[in-house]
């Protein structure tokens, strides 16, 4: 298969596992934080086909799946009836709806920082490339000072610095922002070498010779050199910092309750008792495989690419 | 109810001193069992020092009441006191003058003899400042400190600076030390770093039914029986039964779990009811039994920031500290927390919803009198808008200044149950309309914040009472107390029924009728209702577990939950 196929095919599978996170307002049955008291720990729901109907079956009793139930969402029961496709968390909130929830902010929080690290990467990248001397020394030795640093031990200890008030969206940003900031510097380091090597070729000396501008050389001639490398960092970093961001609030430093995200909702499922009576609610850890997957298969064709 | 059926069918302990041989013996009637055998013991932390002077921490208290002994002990399945170093006591009229005889021919785990003058060495270190130790405060009235005189070399006198109500109860869990060996320790002013882990185990002395035998930093703990030791039972078998004591330090709780699942410990105390399901499944398979000893002395509560603000708040801290200071919001966030749903939710059932901000093991004391709290959102409508506040049109509740009602809960990151509760608080109190933000601190912060800078609007948090009487909670209640929690360390009180609250325990500390001191920490506990400074959540059950062979397992609900007995379990002949 030649790579523009790859990449295509790759990209569909992506566009396939993330279309369903993007829209977890129409796809979930029901709100995130929607607590159903009633049905702590209820074990996932048992489908069943009659006449190509959907049935599930809750406490006994078998109620239809109707498609656009009416309440702008994909599906549902008509109440008293409650669907639960992976179960219910031991707040008797529907698994599979804050799997959906959930994975969006996981990838937006993926996509954010890999966005503000790229974008902060270059800007040092390209400075300390292209002017090199004090800004590039300055730029590559605190580079080095911030990947030195023990950032999860600092992020736990300013943690209990920040104020207790924190909306909705600042609760999703601050992690994003901070995985962002102390990212740039492995982007920042390639990007200097494509710069640095660029500004020797031939058609980068010879502008500079008619007397182009930095302004000018930087944005015609060696911001597209750096593209390639954007792009395949971009594959790798998305995974990478959707993990990042798992992780975070795994430790409780990231998204809070009751909003949630695959790595908040993993603690839960960390417990002994979940491995041997709620193995349901490991169900965020399964879905990751094929997000992650899908990143970093099209992040190693493209590196592929670049090799040949 | 469930602990009375527990112990009900078992039979109880008589104390009868009697002097023999080997000096004054006591005698354990009705116990039985048979020497030998290893206990192994899943201990979740391990201990930070072995001096019983200055240990603070559970762990290191836990291992050392095994190898040391008191003189008036608290029997954890009776919860009275008992005889113990001191066979017998007498009382003056005034209640100020304790005699104590003491038990002859006694000797400690080395072989030197125990006398008085080990009584009074013990309580010359208590009490000294310098030493610092956490016990003192246990030996204080109202910041005078008991005294202790040797009037011969088995008797000795207490006095007391004023009359304290119970005080039997004083000298549960503090351990008499071996005046021999640590009396140069402390003359040289080294007491404080005597027996901490680098000590070897045998220069640690005491009095308890074991004594140390090995130390393995970050694995275990090995205690080996004192032969020297002064309980029988009644066949005049020597205790304890069992020849030695494995401590295993596991670190985490599922740890704990899984090694007692897998049979490489064979008891566990206090574990959480999710894991307490999860261990039920193999129960029979695996030869094990658990039990529900039911709810302990432990209450969880939330409570709101009463304290003074410093000068040059914000405006808008300012107006949330007059919200939290109306009584009818803090009633109605009271009545429209679902009580029912938090036991059910987080303890699966095994826990009980609160009416009165006592712990539920201390039954005896808990005002039964006081309703029943029921969740009732229209009651709480009902007192929001009596007190003038008012819905928005997109439901927010606003206060009576017309702001939007918001707050955060902090709570403490590292424990589930608590974390989850906060949650259900959160999604009750939305529907009341107000903005309630979750927030898991870690513990040592959201101490800080209460304690010291006083930096949050409101806590959900947990205590565990060292005893089943009113008395360890004055920290809590009297507002020029440290542990006064929504408003710690008050000069004055700050509201006339805090000054109410700081007489009567005052008053019941000093009343030795029990009924009247019944009668006034019933009328205690009804001014809190009033007021609700604490909003009484739930008191979760004990849940332990032993493996099936163990003898005489009689799990407690005050702490040492397990092993409080630990000279009478012994291994079943067919569990060997």
């Amino acid at each position: 298969m030649n790579r523009r196929w790859r990449i295509g095919l790759t990209s569909i599978f992506i566009a396939l596992v993330v279309a369903p996170l993007l829209l977890a307002g129409f796809v979930a049955p029901y709100p995130y934080a929607e607590q159903h008291r009633e049905y702590p720990y209820a074990p996932p729901a048992a489908v069943r086909f009659v006449k190509a109907r959907p049935f599930v079956e809750v406490g006994g009793r078998w109620c239809e799946v109707r498609l656009l139930p009416g309440n702008g969402r994909l599906f549902g029961v008509a109440a008293p009836c409650v669907i639960f496709l992976s179960g219910t968390d031991g707040n008797g909130r529907d698994v599979f709806s804050r799997l959906l929830y959930g994975g969006r902010i996981s990838l937006m929080t993926g996509l954010l920082s890999a966005f503000l690290s790229l974008a902060l990467g270059l800007a040092a990248g390209v400075v300390a490339g292209y002017f090199g001397g004090w800004p590039d020394w300055l730029l590559m030795r605190g580079g080095e000072l911030v990947m030195a640093l023990p950032w999860l031990y600092l992020l736990l200890a300013t943690r209990a610095l920040l104020p207790l008030h924190i909306s909705a969206v600042e609760a999703f940003v601050w992690p994003a922002a901070i995985i962002g900031a102390v990212g740039w510097v492995r982007p920042a380091r390639l990007i200097r070498g494509v710069v640095l090597s660029g500004k020797e070729r031939g058609f980068v000396l010879a502008a500079r010779g008619f007397g182009a501008g930095h302004a000018y050389l930087i944005r015609r001639h060696l911001l597209p050199l750096t593209g390639s490398v954007v792009v395949t960092q971009a594959t790798v970093l998305i995974p990478l910092y959707m993990l990042a961001e798992m992780s975070l609030s795994f430790l409780g430093l990231g998204v809070e309750e009751p909003m949630p995200s695959w790595g908040n909702m993993l603690t839960e499922a960390s417990h002994y008792h979940a491995l041997i009576l709620h193995r349901w609610l490991l169900a965020p850890g399964v879905a990751a495989i094929p997000v992650l997957l899908g990143f970093l298969l099209l992040a190693d064709i493209l590196l592929d690419g670049r090799h040949d | 109810m469930l602990f009375l059926r527990y112990f009900g069918a078992v039979v109880l302990v008589v104390l009868t001193p009697v002097s023999g041989a080997s000096g004054d013996a006591l005698v354990l009637s009705g116990v039985t069992g048979e020497r030998g055998g290893t206990l192994v013991f899943g201990q979740r932390n391990e201990p930070k020092t072995f001096n019983p002077v200055i240990a603070a921490d559970a762990a290191s208290r836990e291992l050392i009441l095994r190898v040391m002994a008191d003189l008036i002990h608290i029997n954890r399945a009776t919860q009275l006191t008992e005889p113990a170093l001191a066979k017998s006591w007498t009382v003056s009229h005034d209640g100020l003058h304790y005699v104590l005889s003491l038990r002859r021919g006694v000797r400690f785990s080395d072989g030197q003899p125990f006398t008085a003058d080990d009584v009074v060495f013990s309580f010359q270190v208590y009490l000294d400042e310098k030493v610092r130790s956490p016990q003192r405060d246990l030996l204080l009235l109202e910041g005078k400190p008991i005294s202790v005189r040797k009037l011969d070399s088995y008797r000795v006198a207490v006095d007391l600076p004023r009359p304290y109500a119970v005080a039997e109860r004083l000298f549960d869990g503090l351990a008499i030390l071996p005046r021999h060996i640590l009396e140069p320790v402390y003359r040289e002013g080294k007491l404080a770093q005597a027996w901490n882990l680098s000590s070897l185990p045998t220069e640690v002395v005491g009095l308890g039914p074991f004594r140390f035998k090995q130390f393995l930093a970050g694995q275990r703990v090995v205690l080996e029986r004192n032969p020297y030791y002064w309980k029988v039972d009644q066949a005049g078998i020597q205790l304890p039964y069992l020849s030695e004591v494995d401590l295993e330090f596991a670190g985490s709780e599922d740890t704990q779990v899984l090694r007692f699942q897998d049979g490489q410990s064979d008891v566990i105390s206090r574990m959480s009811a999710r894991n307490f399901a999860a261990l039920e499944k193999d129960r029979v398979r695996r030869g094990y039994a658990l039990s529900d000893v039911g709810p302990g002395l432990e209450y969880s509560f939330l409570f709101f920031n009463l304290n003074e603000l410093p000068e040059g708040a914000s405006p808008e801290v300012v107006a949330r500290q007059r919200l939290f200071r109306r009584a009818s919001f803090r009633r109605a966030v009271s009545v429209a927390i679902d009580r029912e749903a938090l036991v059910r939710l987080v303890y699966l059932g095994r826990a009980a919803a609160l009416s009165t901000p006592v712990p539920l093991g201390d039954k005896a004391w808990v005002n039964a009198k006081l309703p029943h709290i029921v969740r009732s959102l229209p009651q709480a409508h009902q007192a929001l808008a009596a007190a003038g506040f008012s819905r928005a049109p997109d439901g927010a509740l606003l206060d009576p200044e017309g702001k939007p009602v918001e707050f955060s809960i902090i709570t403490s990151a590292g424990n589930t149950e608590r974390l989850q509760m906060a949650t259900l608080i959160q999604d009750d109190l939305k529907q009341l309309g107000m903005n309630v933000h979750v927030v898991p601190l870690e513990f040592g912060s959201l101490v800080n914040r209460v304690f010291q800078t006083h930096d949050y609007e409101a806590c959900l948090m947990s205590l565990i009472d060292s005893d089943a009487d009113p008395n360890p909670d004055m920290a809590v209640w009297l507002s020029s107390a440290g542990n006064h929690l929504w408003h710690p360390e008050q000069k004055t009180p700050a509201t006339p029924w805090e000054g109410d609250i700081d007489r009567l325990m005052r008053e019941q500390m000093v009343t030795r009728n029990r009924n009247e001191r019944k009668r006034i920490f019933d009328r205690v506990q009804e001014i809190l209702m009033e007021n609700l400074p604490l909003i009484p959540l739930l008191s979760p059950d004990i849940l332990v577990g032993a493996k099936n062979g163990l003898g005489n397992f009689r799990p407690a609900m005050m702490d040492h939950y397990v092993l409080w007995n630990i000279e009478e379990l012994y291994w079943r002949a067919e569990a060997r």
